[in-house]
């Protein structure tokens, strides 16, 4: 009887260890891999890695290696990036607040537009690229910031919309019928306790989703174009990073391809500085969050 | 004001899907005084509640049948204003909810969607309503601090003043303290006796104590049948239903 116990509790310890091994490894994978990452983005970018790469735009024959910078690719990354995020939060908190507060969070409508959204999320990248490419010669538009900024829009869009609505599905119900019982209009409750009372979540799926934006490659591609010249219109071409990271490792010459990798290091940076910003802002957004 | 209006539940039934919850309630509410409806959890007595601000609308699949007369119009018309209706009325919950704002938003926040936009008419209209709660001196040097880092039984006493702040005629209290500690409680008791001077209370609790202790009229609700109601000292004496009997003597709970 007790050897039989003692056998059994045996199996259980060696089960336990060996998920803790598992699960240390996992961590150690992850851990590692973000490590390997920067590290070789950093290693490889420093000797190309100057503050004229980054205040000056390419100049003739940059991609063969003469003088210039990438700030046609951050400016260009930046506008697009901003841009596209504003215009899909604009469409996402309706979108959120209409199925959450309006239909109600459980109703059929809900149910399927969260599974749309669901599927849209999956949808590659460069499929968006594909369509948007589609859309923009239908409607007669060049490549062009504009047509980038769209297409990164619709690309975020399920993203920060699925963000949002998982934070705001966790509002208790309870608060939203204070609100309610003191004569406040469905508009009211919205804008003024379930965004204050998701603010946090909707920070976060605001920068999940300009990080998505900002990195894209494919859904650029065809349709913000690309240009030696920071855009000073919303009509003209807009070079972006992952581009510029993309047609510089493309090319035969080794002091190129260390651009690309400043380049990438610049990309990672800047979202950094935005994850960072975040955080900070999130602190500040929190105070008043009901537990 | 033109006073508190009395309010008439005619004939109200209220289901959930194919569940009906409430049997065809009669019940008529007196002004300035204190109603609570009691009987076992699942009876329908929130339901009932919620039935008279119309908070049930926003629950899905709810379905109300009847009327519920305040100042002589049914809250249940077709295009009636609900908003309008909840104005009347101020809700205390079974768990305060402070809304995600500092204490003294908190407080503004009613009277600011109803169209109080003068600081100085609010600032008043906010003292004032936290000193009727009882929660002024404890809160009046931290106004601004956000409304969660207070005690349970103090967001109770916030809900309270939030509520008032609109100038309601009607109090609504869903086992107001049933999250609170004695002592808060018993602070929260004594507001609503208070507060009958001017508002007609209607308090659902399952706490009989309670309802001895604050309750001028009595309504039993049993498995969504309003059993028995009458003034509470004649309930309570000598009830006429034996169900209502079996209730108060502990028989059913």
């Amino acid at each position: 009887m007790n050897g039989v116990a003692n056998g059994h509790l045996g199996k259980r310890k060696r089960a336990d260890l060996f998920f803790r091994v598992l699960a240390t490894a996992s961590a150690a994978v992850v851990l590692l891999s973000l490590l390997l990452i920067i590290g070789t983005i950093l290693w490889k970018s420093v000797p190309a890695l100057s503050l004229s790469m980054l205040t000056h735009t390419p100049k003739g024959g940059f991609y063969l290696g003469k003088e210039g910078g990438i700030l046609n690719a951050i400016l260009g990354s930046l506008y697009l990036a901003v841009g596209a995020t504003v215009l899909a939060f604009l469409l996402s908190l309706p979108l959120v607040l209409y199925l959450n507060l309006y239909k109600g969070r459980a109703s059929k409508t809900a149910v399927w537009t969260r599974f749309f959204l669901d599927v849209l999320w999956g949808v590659p990248s460069i499929v968006y690229g594909a369509f948007g490419f589609v859309v923009m010669l239908a409607l007669g538009l060049r490549a062009s910031l504009l047509a980038g900024m769209l297409t990164v829009a619709l690309l975020e869009f399920p993203i920060m919309c699925r963000a949002i609505d998982e934070v705001m599905r966790l509002v208790p119900l309870e608060l939203k019928e204070a609100s309610d019982s003191l004569g406040a209009t469905r508009f009211e409750t919205a804008l003024k306790v379930m965004v204050r009372q998701c603010a946090p979540g909707i920070l976060t799926g605001v920068l999940l989703a300009f990080g998505r934006g900002i990195g894209d490659a494919a859904s650029v591609l065809f349709t913000a174009g690309f240009t030696d010249r920071v855009p000073t219109s919303l009509a003209d071409p807009a070079a972006t990073l992952p581009l510029a990271i993309f047609f510089q490792l493309g090319t035969p010459f080794p002091e190129v391809q260390q651009r690309a990798y400043a380049s990438a290091a610049v990309l990672t940076l800047i979202i950094l500085l935005i994850s960072l910003a975040g955080r900070a802002m999130s602190r500040k957004v929190t105070r008043h969050v009901v537990k | 004001m033109n006073g508190p209006a009395p309010i008439s539940i005619r004939n109200l039934s209220v289901y959930y899907g194919d569940l009906q919850v409430l049997k065809s309630v009669n019940l008529d509410i007196p002004a300035k005084k204190i109603t609570v409806v009691i009987g076992p959890s699942g009876c329908g007595k929130t339901t009932l509640l919620k039935s008279l601000n119309r908070l049930l609308d926003t629950t899905e699949g709810v379905r109300v049948q009847g009327e519920v007369i305040l100042d002589g119009e049914n809250i249940y018309a077709p295009r009636t204003e609900v908003t309008r209706i909840r104005k009347k009325m101020g809700l205390l919950s079974q768990k305060p909810q402070v809304l995600p704002m500092s204490i003294y938003e908190n407080v503004a926040y009613g009277p600011r969607i109803h169209g109080l936009r003068a600081k100085k008419d609010l600032g008043r209209r906010v003292e004032h309503y936290l000193k009727v709660a009882g929660l002024w001196e404890e809160v009046k040097d931290r106004l601004r601090e956000p409304a969660s880092v207070l005690s349970v039984g103090q967001q109770q006493r916030l809900c309270l003043a939030r509520g008032l702040a609109v100038e309601p005629e009607i109090i609504l209290g869903d086992e107001p303290t049933s999250a609170l500690d004695p002592q808060s409680s018993q602070n929260v008791e004594r507001r609503l006796i208070e507060l009958k001077q001017e508002y007609t209370v209607v308090v659902v609790t399952h706490i009989l104590r309670q309802a001895r202790r604050i309750a001028d009229y009595l309504a039993f609700l049993y498995l969504g049948e309003l059993v028995e109601h009458g003034p509470a000292a004649e309930v309570f004496a000598n009830p006429q239903d034996p169900r209502t009997r079996a209730y108060l003597t502990g028989e059913i709970s």
